[in-house]
């Protein structure tokens, strides 16, 4: 047991994350790339033409695995951040700040799509669709994360707020959602519905999983090289960082 | 004993942060006026209808409502964080805990209480019914301490940050969505006869999960300040 601990927390501090980060980031770049490919390739030619929708639902391949991570990621950034205000550990703070912009990058993108679709098949960009309006305001939490974080110098005091904030935001999105969706139902505006959409195809069902998991790929790895940045940027004082190849060349 | 010095520190912090804002009384009323403008700018820039207003009306209260209570959220901590008196509180054997919730009390006893009891009157500029007025009272009186509340946690983290006036701002407004939408539904079901009652209840779980949670987090935010 006690070894697996030892293990677990090696990589708990910037200076042994650092190389481990460098190593594995070339790796999901390689998976972003081929999950990538194979989802655009069921996507744009194996997956069959919506009967109601036409070519216009091949959005979705884009759209949704967006819309999954902008919220998966606001989890893991609030996670993150609890561990780093609970154990006071350094590295989980700037995990957290690394995140933000990735996850307000897919719900922008989520949003984005959202419209670009909604235009050919509801005639208009924009509902006041429970889950669109509850995207947007998703996206208002990560801007205010990222705005926090972004006005205070102090990196130590950025991520600590930074965290108070994200957990006070975790525990408000069930509320945020369930009262928009029951304000929108009292409101009955949109008549369309994202839910009863027809069942999908055995392929835009793969397709989609696809480009999810290169989604997942793709966020890790950028995530990964942020906090590399964000960790020399912070421990430029420190001796390790001096010593490195890449600092000295 | 223990109890009593506590309810006794409650108080002593309310009466004082009252006494505070009456010597300096324009701070409060200046809150006060621009809710009041910002609502009788509403039918300038949408034309004088008056079934039109009668729609907006909860929807445009309520906003109103939300932009003076964050408004007047930089004053919460500002000055006690400025003249030190707010490291003494973190320093004194009374929980931060409550102290915090002195101030917040406080807080609404500035803003959001003047702001329920003169929402009739901006009520009637916009021809809602008695009764409708009534309800309107009564979703502020529960709706404006959530305010309060959530908007002291903004309050804390922004305090003596950059720009922290505007900050606080997109902080908190996004996590004032169920407020408002509770809140303006509970006059808008009303006034279609279904009730405000589900409306009214969901303000107070509202109201019963920030004032166990909110003094919390903003104790944790004001630690975090004061390092």
């Amino acid at each position: 047991m006690s070894n697996r601990l030892v293990n677990w927390f090696k990589f708990a501090s910037p200076q042994t994350f650092y190389p481990l980060a460098g190593k594995l980031i070339p790796w999901f770049w390689a998976l972003t790339a081929a999950f990538g490919l194979a989802g655009l390739y069921i996507g744009f030619f194996v997956a069959p033409t919506d009967a109601q929708q036409g070519e216009g639902y091949r959005i979705i391949f884009i759209h949704v695995p967006a819309s999954w991570m902008s919220m998966f990621i606001y989890l893991v950034m609030a996670f993150w951040a609890a561990l780093g205000l609970g154990f006071n550990t350094r590295l989980s703070g700037m995990m957290a700040s690394a995140l933000a912009p990735t996850g307000a990058l897919m719900a922008f993108l989520s949003l984005w799509t959202g419209a670009l679709w909604g235009k050919p098949m509801w005639g208009t960009w924009w509902v006041w669709d429970a889950r669109l309006t509850s995207e947007l305001i998703l996206f208002f939490l990560y801007l205010g994360f990222i705005a926090l974080q972004s006005a205070i110098d102090d990196p130590r005091r950025a991520d600590k707020a930074g965290a108070v904030l994200a957990l006070v935001g975790v525990v408000n999105i069930p509320i945020i959602y369930f009262s928009v969706k029951w304000w929108n139902t009292l409101h009955q505006g949109a008549s369309v519905s994202l839910t009863k959409s027809p069942s999908m195809a055995q392929t835009m069902l793969w397709g989609m999983l696809l480009m999810a998991l290169a989604f997942w790929m793709y966020s890790i790895a950028v995530s990964l090289t942020r906090v590399r940045a964000i960790i020399l940027e912070r421990e430029r004082h420190a001796g390790w960082v001096e010593e490195l190849g890449e600092i000295r060349s | 004993m223990a109890e009593t010095s506590i309810l006794s520190t409650l108080g002593a912090v309310i009466r004082r942060d009252l006494l505070l804002a009456l010597r300096r009384k324009s701070d409060v009323l200046t809150t006060l006026f621009f809710f009041v403008i910002v609502v009788s700018l509403f039918p300038l820039g949408i034309g004088p209808e008056m079934a039109m207003l009668r729609q907006i009306a909860p929807g445009v209260l309520w906003v109103a409502a939300l932009l003076a209570t964050m408004l007047s959220l930089p004053r919460l901590f500002a000055a006690d964080h400025a003249d030190g008196t707010l490291e003494q509180m973190a320093l004194s054997a009374v929980p931060l805990g409550v102290l915090v919730t002195g101030k917040i009390v406080a807080h609404w006893l500035l803003s959001g209480l003047p702001l329920a009891l003169l929402a009739p009157v901006l009520g009637l500029q916009f021809d809602l019914p008695a009764d409708a007025l009534g309800v309107m009272v009564l979703a502020l009186l529960i709706g404006t301490p959530v305010l309060s509340l959530i908007g002291a946690v903004g309050a804390g983290l922004t305090l003596g940050v950059r720009g922290g006036g505007v900050l606080v701002s997109l902080l908190v407004l996004p996590l004032y969505v169920p407020v408002l939408i509770f809140g303006a539904g509970a006059v808008e079901s009303h006034i279609g006869g279904l009730g405000a009652t589900a409306h009214l209840s969901l303000l107070a779980a509202f109201l019963a999960l920030a004032a166990f949670f909110g003094p919390w987090a903003t104790t944790v935010a004001l630690r975090i300040a004061l390092e």
